[in-house]
């Protein structure tokens, strides 16, 4: 199975980093988070209000189909360089989750590829673990995929 | 839940990684086990009570010995806690990725 987005979850840290590889040049990736209308497409939110520069701010909302609020996010933008990187915070509004500080690198690979990586770092491990509501694998990465090997063969 | 979170504290240890790891290749008695740490082989016995208590070993007597087994099922069950994340992740970028597309063509 192809897996083009990776999680790097290390052991006992409260941050983990998301990479992912696009079929897309860079400028196409950056506007893919820039642009409300865009973001609105593949997110499925509404963007209430996003201000790309620093000390700007953002608002996105999903509605469920009955037309109540579901779902609202928030930050503040600290650091834009266009095409190179976006640092900003992250709320889920009415969620315990705590607020995120989020660190999104852009990345030209070729003319047609790009690159993303993004470092979540939340207030503590604990609060890692809620957000992902699912025990994450702390560690695993490191024994993941030998372990994972060894399973397949036993399946 | 509870179970499941204890095996994550299981997975979390270095040196009970480094044991699931060594016995996932061979099943082996704990004497063998802890001879391949400097660790106490009292304190290797208690890494061994947790990964058997949270079934990612299991023991099976031989004879007069007890080996200890890589439970491959239940660490499959702990791999695929990180599967929906990132599956999350995944199709939302994917759709970000066909979206795009679209706007590549349009060029």
């Amino acid at each position: 199975m192809e897996r083009k987005t990776k999680i790097q979850a290390e052991d006992g840290r409260q941050d983990l980093v998301i990479t992912r590889e696009f079929d897309l040049p860079l400028d196409l990736l950056f506007r893919a988070y820039t642009e409300p209308g865009i973001i609105e497409q593949w997110m499925g939110t509404k963007v209430l209000k996003l201000e790309n520069r620093p000390h700007g701010g953002y608002q996105f909302e999903t509605s469920d189909g009955k037309g109540n609020v579901a779902f609202r996010a928030n930050g503040a933008i600290h650091e834009f360089v266009p095409e190179k990187k976006i640092t900003r915070t992250f709320e889920m509004e009415n969620a315990p989750l705590g607020i995120q500080l989020e660190f999104l690198e852009f990345e030209p690979l070729s003319e047609d590829t790009s690159k993303l990586i993004m470092q979540i770092v939340y207030r503590s491990a604990k609060h890692r673990e809620e957000q992902l509501k699912l025990p994450f694998s702390y560690g695993i990465n490191m024994a993941h995929d030998r372990l994972e090997e060894v399973a397949g063969k036993l399946k | 839940m509870n179970l499941r979170r204890d095996v994550f504290q299981a997975i979390a240890d270095p040196t009970r990684r480094a044991i699931l790891l060594l016995v996932a290749t061979q099943s082996m008695t704990a004497g063998v086990i802890a001879a391949n740490f400097d660790t106490a082989r009292p304190t290797v016995s208690k890494h061994l009570q947790i990964l058997t208590e949270c079934e990612l070993l299991q023991q099976e007597q031989n004879g007069r010995e007890i080996y200890y087994h890589f439970n491959a099922k239940k660490m499959k069950e702990v791999a695929d806690f990180i599967e929906p994340f990132r599956k999350m992740w995944d199709d939302r970028f994917n759709k970000l990725e066909d979206v795009m597309k679209k706007y590549k063509s349009k060029k």
